[in-house]
């Protein structure tokens, strides 16, 4: 027997990995990256127990392990399932997983209010991403949404109920990270609901936390209410020398305004620490902070748009798309300049002197047909 | 008249009492246990008998138990489910209310057999009455020296503690009773791992229907091997089933598993036939959860034999063309109910029952139940019938636990078997309401063709 630890072979949609046993299906995946992920709304690896819940993260295990390579019959939460040696793992290559997925997605926005150009989570909100990427493209319910009334949970945090998933992160946040929990899930099935019984205020100096780890517009910082859509603003490492957390933040900058203060988010959309009340709400000043750079959004993202190159930021990428996907194409729903004229890829527009005019696009060449009507247009996308 | 090995003194008078159940043979068991068998040889004995878990699932108990979770100087513990919500389902209620002795007594060899010195049974909120009735057995259990410490000199000590539930249907669900019972809110936890190795405050634990429980007596009285000649294959011993809906007796019977369905229906010494002289339109077999089987497919399988009152035998063919023997909650349907009306109060049910832990089942009951609506009250379309299908289908499996299926399968049934009912409802909005459809084809058993 040698000293070193022996490692788990684990093939997820084909490609194996190597990892520590005890590892979960989802974080195994992690480590490869990329489309083999499975999407996540209620794990969170800061917050113990967490995940099981949202059945967003559903795998197929094709082989159990190399001893025992029986299939296992259902599909399993990968969050909460931990690796065997000699697993395989189906992911986006199992149509049961990939109808499962719609399932859940079509089940988490029956009674979601979709109301993102109103919501302050837009543009970074995990529910948003997931339905983009498995939802279908209409509604099959055909009844009145779940509604409940908007309460503000002391001066800084609004609850949100009818956005909610019922991920349970915030109760968590609140049992691990805060010293006292008072708010909890009320009530059960379709009409629970995360509350604090009688109304009061959740005042810790951690609680804020709840909204850094809320999947969508649930839980959203009363300070930055309305100020801002995300993609109109910066974010900016910073840090304070705080006596309470680590005082590491991202401040999201509009001008020289810091509009609102985060937890540092990686590529999971995970916070790398948890920061506390005062740096998120009270220091909204430029100079309670020391700028460190530039924060690393992903380019996919909606914040990196528009306002950002050439000056803080993402870069523009040299190389093509399948050379940094490792090969793999992009997964496009459809070809934009199929139906638009707007920005056709052979004109630069950085060389155009000013903004850009309807002028600057060349016409099409005429088809003789006629121009598709509005209704027809969408008819088609639809189809 | 079957073998009866539960109910057999339950007509004796003051049987309730220790006195009466005592002279009538009671503790024999908890004697021939503790003084002259030792846990493992219990254990192996409920293995040969070939028990199966009274609950609904029909897991083998002598397995179950021998899977639990040994650690050193980390106590173990036994827990009776006596959380009986599963509409249809009385059994447990007539066993304690009658005989709570029994149940104690097979707690006692239980917690004998695995070890449990503090025991539980978590008993469903809205059975007001039974509480006390299992207090007072317990506490005349230990006034006469088989409860509490150094039981009849063995040095085994048990405690039995009665704990109420608040009137969940999810706390039937092992995992979510044990959260209950640990004072938290009642969601079912992620498995694995199993409450065999992390149950009761991460402690091993194994939770036992009340019915499995009390058939552990008549075990370890006539032996595992006597008592797995009774039956039928791997269906073993006795079963009760609580029959209700549309018969003349309905009530708690103890059968044998070797009785069929047809007789156990129609025969004096069980239901005594349809009430009101009436035809068989339909029938679910093992409690509301269970797939609903028409006339034609519940006397006879699909392949022309004769269906029995046993594990195996109800559920040949599948989901396809059988269905489960469950918990042993038998509801019997006429030719003048409506699968619809009765499919939608059951969704209804378990809309109002889901934890609303994960999505698909807080979710899709919500949206079942709607649609069915729909559907009964003469405002549903056709479409609404294959999307009903479609959500039923994205339920079942994708679940924390099993109450996702549970949802999943009386709707599933439902359409498979009485599809055109649903049609009908769809077509004739006006009459749908008046709701004495009855589609008497069903009622007449005819060839399946397969």
């Amino acid at each position: 027997m040698s000293e070193e630890k022996k490692l788990f072979k684990v093939t997820i949609d084909g490609i194996t990995i190597e990892v520590e046993p005890g590892t979960t299906i989802l974080n195994a995946a992690r480590q490869i990256g990329g489309e083999v992920t499975p999407p996540a709304m209620c794990y969170y690896t800061k917050l113990k127990n967490s995940g099981g819940k949202c059945r967003t993260c559903l795998v197929e295990v094709a082989a159990g392990s190399a001893a025992d390579p029986r299939p296992m019959p259902k599909l399993v939460a990968s969050c909460r399932t931990t690796v065997m040696d000699g697993m395989v793992v189906k992911n986006t290559t199992s149509e049961r997983v990939l109808d499962a997925r719609e399932g859940v997605v079509e089940f988490l926005l029956i009674n979601h209010p979709i109301d993102c150009p109103i919501c302050d989570q837009a543009g970074e909100c995990d529910l948003q991403d997931l339905s983009y990427v498995h939802g279908a493209d209409a509604s099959r319910f055909d009844f009145e949404k779940r509604t409940f009334v908007k309460h503000n949970l002391g001066p800084y945090i609004q609850l949100h109920m009818t956005r909610c998933i019922m991920c349970y992160r915030c109760v968590y946040v609140a049992d691990q990270v805060t010293n006292k929990r008072v708010h909890g899930i009320l009530e059960r099935g379709d009409k629970a609901e995360i509350a604090t019984y009688i109304e009061k205020a959740l005042d810790n100096d951690f609680i804020g936390n709840v909204i850094d780890v809320c999947p969508v517009g649930a839980l959203t910082d009363r300070t930055f209410r309305f100020k801002s859509r995300v993609w109109f603003t910066k974010p900016v490492k910073a840090h304070r020398d705080c006596s309470k957390c680590c005082g590491k933040v991202h401040a999201w900058f509009r001008g020289d305004e810091i509009l609102r203060v985060t937890g540092r988010k990686d590529q999971w959309g995970e916070v790398e620490d948890w920061i506390c009340n005062e740096c998120r709400f009270e220091k909204k000043s430029i100079h309670d902070w020391v700028i460190e750079g530039p924060a690393e959004i992903n380019r996919h993202s909606v914040i990196s748009q528009g306002h950002y190159s050439g000056k803080v930021g993402t870069t523009k990428p040299n190389e093509p798309f399948s050379k940094v996907m490792k090969g793999r194409q992009p997964n496009l729903l459809m070809d934009i300049h199929s139906v638009s004229e707007v920005n056709p890829p052979e004109l630069d527009l950085s060389a155009l002197p000013g903004p850009a005019h309807s002028t600057d696009f060349p016409k099409r060449k005429d088809t003789g047909e006629e121009p598709l009507t509005i209704s027809e247009k969408s008819k088609g996308r639809l189809g | 008249m079957g073998v009866k090995l539960l109910l057999d003194k339950v007509h004796i008078e003051g049987i309730r009492y220790y006195d009466a159940y005592r002279k009538n043979g009671g503790y024999a068991a908890v004697e021939k246990a503790l003084k002259t068998m030792s846990p493992e040889l219990i254990v192996d004995e409920v293995k040969k008998s070939g028990l199966r878990g009274r609950g609904g699932a029909g897991f083998p108990t002598g397995l179950k138990w021998s899977f639990i979770a040994k650690p050193e100087g980390v106590p173990r513990h036994l827990v009776c489910n006596a959380d009986e919500s599963e509409p249809g389902t009385f059994k447990d209620r007539y066993l304690m209310e009658f005989l709570p002795h029994l149940l104690i007594e097979g707690l006692i060899i239980s917690s004998f057999a695995l070890g449990s010195n503090v025991t539980f049974i978590y008993i469903r909120g809205e059975y007001a009455w039974i509480p006390e009735i299992l207090e007072q057995a317990i506490a005349e259990a230990k006034a006469n020296g088989w409860l509490g410490k150094n039981i009849l000199g063995t040095g085994f000590d048990c405690e039995i503690y009665v704990q109420r539930g608040a009137g969940a249907y999810i706390c039937g669900e092992e995992t979510a009773l044990l959260e209950s019972l640990e004072g938290k809110r009642g969601n079912p936890r992620i498995k694995p791992p199993f409450p065999a190795v992390k149950g009761l405050w991460d402690r091993p634990t194994v939770v036992n229907n009340v019915e499995t429980l009390a058939a552990v007596v008549p075990v370890i009285n006539m032996g595992g091997e006597a008592y797995a000649k009774i039956g039928v294959g791997r269906s073993t011993g006795t079963k009760l089933i609580s029959a209700c809906g549309n018969i003349n007796k309905p009530g708690v019977y103890e059968i044998d598993m070797t009785i069929s369905v047809e007789e156990f229906i129609y025969s004096e010494t069980y239901c005594g036939g349809i009430a009101k002289g009436k035809r068989l339109k339909a029938c679910i077999p093992g409690g509301s959860s269970v797939p609903i089987l028409p006339a034609n497919l519940l006397l006879k399988t699909a392949k022309g034999e004769t269906r029995y009152m046993n594990y195996e035998s109800l559920s040949d063919g599948g989901f396809a063309t059988g269905s489960m023997l469950g918990s042993g909650g038998f509801i019997v349907l006429d030719e003048d109910q409506c699968v619809v009306r009765h499919t939608y109060t059951l969704a209804r049910f378990y809309r109002h029952e889901s934890c609303g832990q994960c999505s698909p089942c807080r979710e899709g009951t919500l949206w079942m139940d709607k649609i069915l609506k729909n559907i009964e009250t003469g405002k549903g379309k056709k479409k609404d019938i294959d999307l009903l299908w479609d959500v039923q289908r994205r339920i079942e499996g994708n679940t924390i636990c099993p109450l996702g299926d549970a949802a999943a399968w009386p709707v599933a049934a439902a359409i498979r078997h009485f599809r055109d009912e649903f049609e009908w409802h769809v077509d004739h909005p006006d009459e749908c309401l008046k709701r004495n459809f009855g589609l008497a084809h069903y009622a007449d058993p005819i060839e399946v063709v397969t």
